[in-house]
């Protein structure tokens, strides 16, 4: 394993080292990066299938537009953790803060605790499982992907939510505009095992319930103006 | 009936009595594409003081004068070289057809300088047209990948746009076919909302973080601009440069769009004359004009305009409407389509409807089969070789070597608003309404 020491090193050696070695041979694809402290940007535009991990508390955006690599932050995570992943995964140990997975396209993310506020905002086809509770406007213009929550659901949860399909275990504070509850059938329940299972969560995927889009703010008509 | 006692109001002009009965009749603000049709103070109200006896002109055929401009000299490893400063500005794939935005790259690539991408990302055509491509990341992040990121020659963080500040995108349903709803992630058919705001940071100090988080992708090589809608145009000069911007682009409300809600276009932001003084004198107060630089766009039209932009301290233009114009928008052609719209040409504005009568911004085959993209290519190299040609002779007339060497003292307004708003003096005077 490589160590990358952010004592000794700066945030911009770190992050040329991991995509300069993409290009190269080394079989040994395994980097733990050390004393993160809230630094942001760390181990960001990934491009290969590395296993990275960052031992302690990241900043802003760790993880952001991965590609094909596995992140593990061992600790909390700052503002948009996994932002426009693309595939890969990215597994936070502890918390997140605002717009974990924001517009991420693919790949999984993986919050232990609770994401705060916009957890999932204009997802584009990321997974993205929650072992704890997301915060406010969580899912808003969700557009393609699953959003996994193992906890509660904050207020306007799924607002103006397209094709994203969402399951929550506990309670929902209040749903958006243009979100609805939806029947959970036997393909949904599977969906959600092995979304589970993928993040390494032990739950009951029949305790959740689906949410999704009731698709009537698809299109401009003056009978909805209440929610524009 | 006796024509001299009929008048019209001009509180209620025509068109507001039919817009006044349009909303009764639908209830729903209108959305159209193109800019500001409200008239403003604009570049006309500025004039040049050519040489004459105080000051020698350069031979216009004979002597030198310089067009070219780096952009990115700040902190991005790899800035771009442009050799005029006039570029095309962002206008997605999706507004516009394939052809259309072959057309400019081909067209800006011949002349030496960059287009820009829009919503939805970056196609392969425009790719392979431009030479030197901005890619620019909105808050929709339609279509954004970290691979086109690296494509691309420099990244233009949106913050916001001329004709619509503070106010998120359109692309109504009509416009979103197979392809581009592919590209933007979203059922086909549907009216395509764009954010307003990032879904991942709001304020400087976040927009600090952003830009950090985009280098350190792009290894710090790409030059990194910041774009906002003109309003309060002299703090966010400020503020982006304090974010660690490149490159500064500020939008005027002339600036076009492909749709969005009339009374943002009509209704909001400010004229492109006054931000691109505001935006000077916020670099020159950090110490940071030439050092980051300044792109103007809204309403640019000519060399003059152009000429007249640099003079006031902008390192380059950039241009849309005016670039749509090149490809024959709005010209009298396919006469019959333009008044199925409703319109004619010289006032159709009906980007957002997608049944562009020349081609240009529509999704429709057999339409875009309408704009040749090799024609298209030679109209707006033309045109900005005209631009180009028009912004030298003046410079040159100034005793310019280079069209950076124009300043503020080279001109008079015609106006007291002009004269106010770019800080010259009325023409004849040496008053400028409100500072001297």
């Amino acid at each position: 394993m490589h160590t990358l020491d952010l004592d000794r090193m700066a945030v911009r050696d770190v992050n040329q080292r991991l995509h300069s070695d993409a290009a190269g041979t080394d079989t040994d694809q395994r980097y733990e990066i050390l004393n993160p402290m809230g630094r942001h940007a760390i181990a960001v535009g990934l491009d290969h299938p590395f296993d990275v991990t960052v031992r302690g508390h990241a900043g802003y955006y760790c993880g952001s537009m991965n590609k094909e690599a596995t992140v593990t932050i061992d600790g909390n995570a700052g503002v948009g953790v996994a932002e426009n992943i693309m595939s890969g995964t990215v597994h936070v140990t502890g918390y997140a803060s605002q717009s974990a997975a924001a517009t991420g396209h693919g790949g999984l993310v993986v919050i232990g605790g609770d994401a705060s506020a916009r957890c999932g905002i204009s997802m584009k086809g990321v997974d993205i499982v929650v072992g704890g509770s997301v915060g406010h406007m969580s899912a808003f213009m969700a557009q393609s992907g699953h959003m996994v929550v193992c906890g509660d659901a904050g207020e306007s949860f799924g607002d103006s939510i397209y094709e994203a399909q969402l399951f929550v275990r506990g309670s929902v504070e209040s749903l958006g505009a243009d979100c609805i509850e939806k029947e959970m059938g036997p393909e949904h329940v599977e969906t959600v095992r092995g979304l589970l299972e993928r993040a390494g969560i032990d739950a009951d995927p029949a305790e959740f319930r689906r949410y999704g889009s009731a698709r009537q703010l698809y299109n401009f008509k003056i009978g909805n103006i209440g929610y524009y | 009936m006796d024509e001299r006692k009929v008048r019209e109001s001009a509180t209620f002009p025509p068109h507001v009595i039919a817009e006044i009965q349009r909303a009764a009749s639908e209830g729903l603000y209108y959305i159209r594409g193109a800019g500001a049709k409200r008239p403003v103070p604009t570049f006309d109200d500025l004039v040049f003081l050519g040489a004459s006896i105080s000051r020698y002109p350069l031979e216009g055929y004979r002597e030198k004068c310089d067009t070219n401009v780096t952009i990115g000299t700040r902190f991005a490893k790899k800035p771009i070289e442009l050799k005029i400063p006039i570029t095309i500005a962002g206008m997605s794939f999706g507004a516009l057809g394939a052809n259309a935005k072959q057309a400019l790259g081909h067209g800006a690539s011949a002349m030496g300088t960059s287009t820009t991408t829009g919503d939805g990302g970056m196609t392969e055509e425009e790719r392979e047209a431009s030479d030197i491509l901005v890619y620019q990341y909105l808050p929709s992040r339609y279509g954004m990948e970290p691979d086109q990121l690296r494509k691309a020659d420099a990244i233009e963080v949106v913050a916001g746009q001329g004709a619509k500040p503070g106010g998120g995108g359109m692309l109504l349903g009509q416009k979103i076919t197979d392809r581009v709803a592919q590209m933007r992630t979203l059922p086909k058919g549907i009216d395509q909302r764009s954010a307003c705001r990032h879904p991942d940071w709001t304020g400087p100090d976040d927009l600090e973080i952003k830009i950090q988080e985009l280098r350190e992708i792009t290894d710090w090589e790409k030059p990194i601009y910041i774009k906002v809608g003109a309003t309060r145009t002299k703090f966010d000069t400020m503020l982006a440069v304090k974010a660690g911007a490149d490159a500064i682009v500020i939008d005027g409300m002339q600036g076009g769009t492909a749709a969005t809600q009339t009374c943002f276009i009509e209704d909001v932001g400010i004229p492109t004359l006054p931000a691109v003084r505001q935006a000077v004198e916020a670099l020159k107060e950090l110490d940071m004009h030439r050092e980051v630089q300044l792109i103007v766009s809204g309403g640019m039209r000519t060399g003059g305009d152009v000429a007249k932009a640099l003079a006031l301290g902008a390192d380059a233009v950039s241009i849309g409407m005016a670039s749509l114009m090149a490809l024959n928008c709005n010209a009298p052609i396919y006469e019959e389509d333009y008044h199925a719209l409703g319109t004619r040409p010289g006032s159709c504005h009906h980007c957002h409807t997608g049944k562009c009568p020349v081609g240009i911004t529509t999704q429709d085959p057999e339409l875009e089969k309408r704009l040749d993209p090799e024609l298209g290519a030679q109209r707006v190299r033309n045109y900005l070789a005209t631009l180009t040609l028009e912004c030298q002779t003046l410079a040159r007339a100034c005793g310019k070597s280079h069209v950076h060497n124009l300043e503020p003292e080279d001109m008079v307004a015609l106006t007291m608003e002009a004269a106010a708003m770019a800080r010259v003096p009325l023409a004849g005077t040496d008053w400028i309404p409100g500072w001297s």
